[in-house]
């Protein structure tokens, strides 16, 4: 079988489209490259939706955490403390049994049972609880010349929030959040491994490669393979993020722009 | 008491429950797995160490090879890892063990879609007792996570040691010291409190690494929770009762919490006790407060 065949029988095949067996034997590289490509849509996915949800969610948080009444605060530091106190992985496996013993109840929650829309939501809850504690750090360091002078020009409420808390909160913020959205990339590997079923083998990208792994008995292929995907996707994070840096920045030279660099922490 | 619970109700049927052999498994398995980190944490910092030296060596391969291990480990995925060196240590073992003992064996070690090597480099050997297998798989585990967290580690470490002031080595080195004399008594001593928020930061990491020794083959909690919560019939159990894997897990959720809270209050005091006495902004602050 030739690879274009092979590219085009397995491409989609994550998403159920395409070939429905698994290759059995004599694995090409070919194939596993394929296969782990085609996981690689749901890492995406998982990624690109938490990551654009959980940036409106965690800025409303840090706000929350920032809020002098102890009705907003409280709330938002227990969010915050309880999704970055305690592993990912739990999280996952809490919420998928939580959504089984609601869906059992209120048929409406079905759908939160599935990979698709239940793991989502527990990244995205996850990825705003992480990146408001980010928010609110920078929250904390704008300086303090910034809103004096927004004072002083008489802008309030929302001008003054627009204007110039927070384009200073995201300057302040960006280069960690430039992290955290690395992080959140490498923590979609997670979903599959932790109670929420692949149907019918339609797994990402880590689910395949563990797959060829387990048939070939050789991690020495997959894993590396996995490995260049998502290098190739923290480059593109790192592109895509320094470019908004730039515009964020855009008043100063472009020397002396803060510079994103990455500085990965591994796992939540 | 609990000889028939079928008669038992409410707390009674509870207690009973709560105490059988399994959940005494479970109770026993929180204890492997702060065991687990008990070893793991000074194996990783061992390793951390050696990478932070080797990346400041003045002997050049050696630099690169810190370097190297620092960098590969800390760009690629993380559980991507896990999986990858449980098996790659594994059969590194055993190939190194078959090409010391089994010199005269001449078919290829990878055929097709097996690994095959002779029955005396067996890791651990087939007829070792099945204590010796999990003892096994669990030094793999803490080998694998030690060498993913030594790399982080060796990061910290090794900005901590560019941290600590030139002219506290200077100082020492005019007194006549030598190289290792100057890392001995001033670099390490005084590298503690530029390196703790990081480790800290990765202590923290750990702890909520800890649920992945499941993937990697140990009955942690997160395997206990999953059998003990499972629905149970009255066929298989004296307790049958539906699917409470939510609250296991739930219970799960408070104990990292409470764990990394408690963490959280250590190491703040820690750092207080650290920061005495140093020439940082903490240490200043502090200062001015006594």
């Amino acid at each position: 079988m030739s690879c274009a065949q092979t590219i085009a029988d397995y491409a989609f095949r994550s998403l159920g489209y395409g070939e429905r067996l698994l290759p059995r034997s004599d694995f090409t590289l070919c194939q596993q490259v394929t296969l782990i490509g085609s996981g690689m849509i749901w890492n995406v996915y998982f990624g690109v939706l938490a990551l654009l949800a959980g940036f409106c969610l965690a800025t409303v948080l840090a706000l929350g955490k920032a809020s002098p009444a102890a009705l907003l605060r409280k709330p938002a530091e227990w969010f915050i403390f309880v999704f970055r106190g305690s592993p990912l992985f739990i999280q996952f496996f809490f919420a998928y049994f939580a959504f089984q013993a609601l869906a059992s109840e209120a048929a409406a929650f079905g759908a939160l049972t599935s990979a698709a829309y239940g793991a989502l939501l527990v990244l995205f809850f996850n990825t705003s609880a992480y990146s408001a504690e980010i928010f609110y750090g920078a929250l904390q360091s704008i300086p303090k010349g910034d809103t004096e002078a927004a004072d002083a020009y008489g802008l309030t409420g929302w001008a003054r929030f627009r204007r110039v808390v927070w384009p200073t909160m995201l300057r302040l913020a960006w280069p960690a959040y430039t992290n955290e959205a690395i992080f959140l990339f490498h923590a979609t590997t997670l979903v599959f491994f932790s109670g929420f079923p692949a149907i019918q083998q339609r797994g990402d990208a880590l689910y395949y490669a563990s797959y060829f792994a387990d048939k070939t008995f050789n991690p020495f292929v997959p894993y590396p393979i996995l490995a260049l995907y998502f290098i190739g996707v923290s480059l593109s994070i790192i592109a895509v993020f320094g470019f908004v840096n730039a515009r964020l920045n855009r008043h100063l030279s472009p020397g002396a722009r803060p510079r994103l660099r990455y500085r990965p922490q591994l796992l939540r | 008491m609990c000889s028939d619970p079928e008669t038992l109700d409410g707390l009674a049927w509870l207690a009973c429950y709560l105490t059988t052999g399994k959940h005494l498994s479970l109770y026993w398995s929180f204890g492997t797995v702060l065991l687990l980190l008990a070893i793991t944490a000074p194996t990783a910092l061992l390793f951390g160490f050696g990478g932070a030296s080797a990346a400041r060596s003045r002997v050049a391969p050696l630099r690169w090879l810190g370097k190297g291990y620092i960098a590969i480990v800390r760009g690629v995925p993380d559980i991507a890892f896990f999986l990858f060196f449980v098996i790659a240590l594994d059969q590194g073992i055993e190939y190194l063990r078959h090409v010391t003992l089994c010199p005269d064996w001449d078919q290829p070690v990878r055929q097709g879609n097996d690994f095959v090597v002779c029955s005396a480099a067996k890791m651990p050997l087939g007829n070792a007792p099945q204590w010796l297998h999990e003892v096994y798989g669990a030094g793999l585990a803490v080998l694998t996570f030690a060498i993913v967290f030594g790399a982080f580690a060796a990061n910290v470490l090794y900005g901590a040691m560019r941290a600590v002031p030139r002219a506290q080595l200077e100082t020492a080195e005019a007194y006549g010291m030598t190289r290792a004399q100057v890392t001995r008594r001033v670099l390490i001593p005084q590298m503690w409190v530029y390196a703790l928020p990081g480790l800290s930061n990765l202590w923290m990491v750990l702890i909520k690494a800890t649920p992945l020794l499941f993937l990697l083959g140990v009955e942690d909690i997160v395997y206990w929770a999953r059998e003990l919560g499972g629905t149970k019939t009255a066929r298989f159990t004296d307790y049958p009762h539906g699917d409470w894997r939510v609250w296991y897990f739930g219970v799960l959720l408070v104990f990292y919490l409470c764990f990394t809270k408690v963490s959280e209050m250590v190491l703040s005091r820690l750092m207080a006790r650290l920061t005495y006495g140093q020439a940082t902004s903490g240490g200043e602050a502090q200062r001015k407060a006594a």
